[in-house]
């Protein structure tokens, strides 16, 4: 049975129940999103009821699957070139390292990463909103991390992005991270998010994430240090695969 | 060494069409490579319908038992097995691999296709296991503690098809099918 429509609800519905759900937190450490998350209308039907069962580890699962250099064009950290302009928007590197809880470094795996363009829209034949494609960008890109486990990716300032969660629901501005640890179990699919953006409290992907430190750690910091001097602004961001289980 | 705090996830998003499938990515052999079967299967929700903006990844020993080391996942050569790769759903929810009826890398344990499932209104991933369908699941004691009506989630249906063997995993998200999902614990 498919569940009945529901109306479409304002921010300030969606908003109470965020704040409900967030008030109903006893923080005891959930690492992870909730994955039954209503204010996320989509999740409804998309999330299991049972619990997950526990099992030993078994060999493979111990394993990552393997990138080299035969999968990766230096180029592909780049994605503001590939075009036959200059993508409208601000320019940001965009680097960190991938590692795991114990704080080695995953060496040589892959990083990938997609975006919307400076205005918010994603070149996809789904995304249709009124915001202009920019024939400059594709927003797509991918490398290898380092021996200490760097990744860094040359883009613009992705732009806040409309759906329809809600009624007038806007996304804070994120970069897409798919990363890949040194075990099956390790394997992440993330947003990375930038300080400060107004619509944090608003977002219900976000704040699916109810133990507000454990939101802190998809937010990039800005560091000056990385920027390049009347080129581009730049922003750290550490990712950690730990399992990641719960 | 101190533990550090692990990245949580987020959902896969609508677009992730923008930068994850890329072409052969769900060939991990060719048709015509030696034992090549078909993995294929259809994403679920809880009300039954295909989930159309799913993401399924595929990791698996070869034929052998042994765990590819090899790159060469996103550009395929055509003779190197790597283990890896990813199929988003159709419209109606389909995925489908190309690859090898994997070998057991444990002595003892059963073989299995390690599963990765994203899609959108999914807030982090789910792991799996599609093991072969001769499998004798209540032979194994982790997994017989799942309810018996429940375990079969956990097997591939054999297929023939043009005389090719082949597999099909449904994977249901929710509903009263709802595949058996795993968390996995180190008893090292």
């Amino acid at each position: 049975m498919r569940a009945a429509p529901q109306r479409v609800a304002t921010q300030g519905e969606i908003s109470a129940e965020i704040a409900g759900i967030a008030s109903g937190y006893a923080g005891h450490g959930e690492s992870q999103p909730r994955l039954d998350y209503p204010p996320y209308r989509s999740s409804a039907l998309r999330h299991p009821r049972f619990a997950p069962v526990s099992v030993d580890l078994e060999e493979i699962e111990r394993w990552a699957p393997c990138f080299g250099d035969q999968d990766v064009d230096a180029r592909d950290a780049d994605l503001t070139a590939g075009h036959p302009g200059e993508p409208i928007g601000e320019r940001i590197i965009v680097t960190g390292r991938v590692l795991d809880g114990s704080g080695r470094p995953v060496a040589g795996q892959l990083v990938e990463i997609w975006q919307a363009n400076a205005g918010g829209r994603y070149r996809h034949e789904r995304d249709q909103h009124p915001a202009p494609l920019d024939p400059n960008f594709t927003g797509a890109g991918r490398c290898l991390t380092g021996p200490d486990g760097t990744y860094r990716f040359l883009t613009i300032k992705p732009g806040p992005y409309p759906w329809r969660n809600h009624h007038n629901a806007w996304r804070p501005a994120h970069i897409h991270f798919s990363v890949f640890g040194t075990a099956f179990t390790q394997r992440l699919v993330t947003q990375m998010y930038f300080p400060g953006d107004p619509l944090f409290g608003l977002d219900p992907i976000f704040q699916s994430i109810v133990d507000p430190v454990v939101r802190q750690r998809l937010i990039a910091g800005y560091d000056h240090d990385l920027t390049e001097p009347e080129y581009a602004t730049g922003y750290r961001w550490d990712i950690v695969v730990g399992g990641g289980d719960g | 060494m101190a533990e550090l705090a692990c990245t949580p996830g987020q959902t896969v998003g609508p677009f992730f069409g923008v930068g994850l499938p890329y072409p052969g990515d769900g060939e991990l052999v060719g048709d015509g490579f030696p034992g090549a079967v078909g993995l294929h299967g259809t994403v679920y929700d809880g009300a039954g319908a295909g989930v159309p903006d799913a993401l399924v990844e595929l990791w698996q020993p070869d034929s052998t038992g042994r765990i590819p080391r090899a790159a060469g996942s996103l550009r395929r050569d055509g003779t190197t097995f790597t283990g890896w790769g990813r199929a988003a759903t159709d419209a109606d929810g389909h995925f489908r691999f190309t690859t090898v009826t994997p070998g057991s890398a444990s002595p003892g344990g059963p073989p299995f296709f390690a599963i990765a499932v994203f899609a959108r209104g999914l807030l982090h991933r789910l792991l799996t296991r599609a093991y072969l369908p001769a499998c004798e699941l209540d032979a194994d004691p982790v997994l017989s503690d799942v309810a018996p009506e429940r375990r079969n989630t956990l097997l591939c249906v054999a297929e023939s098809a043009s005389g090719k063997t082949g597999y099909r995993f449904d994977i249901h998200l929710q509903g009263p099918n709802e595949t058996v999902f795993l968390t996995h614990r180190d008893v090292r």
